[in-house]
């Protein structure tokens, strides 16, 4: 492959994916506020278009033509660039991910994802890992104590749990011994017995699967996890200060972060685009596409039937959560994995 | 001139330009973020060598744990500008003087000793199974003694934090 047709593959699909996350970032918005009303026996948005679908475009126009206020006691160049590196570590992060097998159009093949790294696990690891800093940044930028409080919160709750979900990560490498994304999808293709399929969470990783959610609600900082935004006690936590599209950054955020985290699960644990494939060559293309997607849709649906569902934690049972249950479980798991592969 | 040497460049010129302005800084929090973006830069030279997995962990672990605690402390204890001093006269005599030497005497050891006197692209241990051979075969027992030193570190950091509300129980 030519240079110049690799830079004109690596345009087209980073226009595309980014097309495609921003949508389902505004889709997935629209879809929560949808299905927690129905949980809590109201119709959700109604009014926008059939079934609210347009609201997402709505709320976008809306918040693009606020007042873009900036608080006089705030430490501007600070303030302004915490929501770009949250934004932008949120989005970095879907380059690695791969949605399928490779596809082959007018007679040029390439692999459907951004770019095909040996290192692309570490790589979605090291963007999420400075995503903490849109946050902390934004909470101390403020100089506000709500948001102050919301940004220590959300900093130390993200550095702790990062610990056990990166463990819970460790015991899928073990049994992969690879980094690649697109070789721990392989890893799990094949069914035993002919009818469950070889996906990590049937073999052995099922517990890492748990704590792997668990951390990665607490990462998101979703509920049950979502403390630093605790509406009853901080306002809104760290972007309390924020409106206009600075707020919206960090609503963006926290969704395409959801998206990462659903996606790496389907992955790592759910077998990624593996699933039946039949029927004429193009299906052989699209369906583990669709797997894909299906299995990163049910995640989302997870993540919004916990927040329809259960309480926020309190501060110290979230850390002693963290430290005293999730890290040993997590270590154990991989000792566990560790005596299985060598024995 | 190559896109490597082009890159080496330019990611060699961040960083020292975030390490200059981790000490022109008087706010501490700017002065930390200054300290990311040297980490940063560093991970880019280390891809450049072909050490991938080490410079993904540079990130992870340098720029996206330690970091985060140092900006986490700096928040907690909300610690403001820095008054600016004259300096230390014994900073400027022997500090300075001392720097200059240090580096020399790397740079020396440097050239010296490792052959050709350059690093070609690539030549670092770069797949995580060549380092893990490194770090738990040929230098097993190094590796050992640094994490029995951070050990010793974590066990008189929880010494020196439990200290206080023993003396306060005593006293009540």
């Amino acid at each position: 492959m030519s240079v110049g047709l690799f830079i004109v593959i690596s345009i087209i699909k980073t226009a595309i994916s980014l097309f495609v996350l921003l949508t389902a970032v505004a889709y997935s918005v629209w879809l929560e506020r949808k299905v927690v009303g129905h949980i809590q026996n109201r119709w959700g948005p109604t009014r926008v278009g059939p079934f609210g679908l347009l609201q997402p475009l709505a709320d976008g126009v809306k918040l693009l033509f606020k007042e873009d206020l900036l608080p006089p006691q705030a430490y501007t160049p600070l303030f302004i660039a915490a929501p770009m590196i949250a934004m932008l570590c949120a989005l970095a992060s879907i380059s690695v991910i791969p949605i399928g097998n490779e596809i082959t159009i007018f007679g040029v093949t390439t692999p459907l994802e951004i770019t095909d790294v040996n290192i692309g696990l570490l790589i979605i690891l090291g963007i999420t890992s400075l995503g903490v800093y849109g946050v902390a940044l934004s909470g101390w930028s403020s100089n506000s104590k709500y948001s102050m409080l919301g940004g220590l919160r959300a900093s130390a709750q993200m550095v702790s749990y990062e610990i056990a979900l990166g463990l819970s990560l460790v015991g899928v490498l073990i049994v992969t011994g690879s980094f690649s994304l697109r070789d721990i999808v392989n890893a799990q293709a094949g069914y035993f017995w002919g009818f469950i399929p070889r996906w990590n969470i049937f073999t052995g990783q099922f517990i890492a699967f748990f704590i792997y959610l668990t951390a990665a609600y607490a990462e998101t900082n979703r509920i049950p996890f979502d403390l630093p935004e605790a509406e009853t006690e901080l306002v809104a936590g760290y972007h309390t200060e924020y409106s206009s599209m600075k707020f919206a950054m960090f609503f963006m955020a926290e969704y395409a972060n959801m998206i990462t985290v659903s996606c790496v699960a389907t992955l790592l644990f759910l077998g990624g685009w593996q699933g039946p494939v039949f029927g004429p060559p193009i299906l052989h293309m699209l369906l583990p596409v669709v797997w894909f997607l299906a299995k990163v849709f049910v995640f989302m649906l997870i993540y919004i039937w916990v927040r329809g569902t259960l309480p926020r934690f309190r501060y110290d049972q979230l850390m002693a959560f963290g430290w005293k249950v999730l890290l040993p479980i997590s270590i154990m798991n991989l000792v566990a994995t560790a005596l299985a592969v060598a024995w | 001139m190559s896109l490597h040497l082009v890159l080496f460049i330019s990611f060699g010129a961040v960083c020292v330009a975030g390490a200059i302005n981790l000490l022109v800084q008087r706010h501490p929090i700017n002065s930390a973020l200054s300290l990311v973006v040297v980490m940063g830069s560093l991970a880019g030279e280390y891809l450049l060598l072909g050490a991938e997995f080490v410079a993904v962990v540079q990130v992870i672990v340098y720029a996206g744990a330690i970091m985060v605690l140092f900006v986490f402390t700096i928040m907690l204890l909300n610690a403001g500008e820095e008054e600016q001093t004259h300096g230390s006269r014994v900073a400027l005599l022997i500090g300075v003087p001392g720097m200059v030497l240090g580096s020399v005497l790397v740079t020396w050891v440097l050239f010296s000793h490792s052959g050709t006197g350059s690093v070609a692209a690539g030549a670092l241990p770069g797949p995580p199974k060549t380092l893990g051979r490194l770090l738990f075969h040929d230098f097993l027992l190094p590796f050992e003694v640094t994490s029995i030193l951070i050990l010793i570190a974590i066990m008189g950091a929880v010494v020196l934090a439990a200290r206080p509300r023993r003396i306060q129980k005593r006293e009540g």
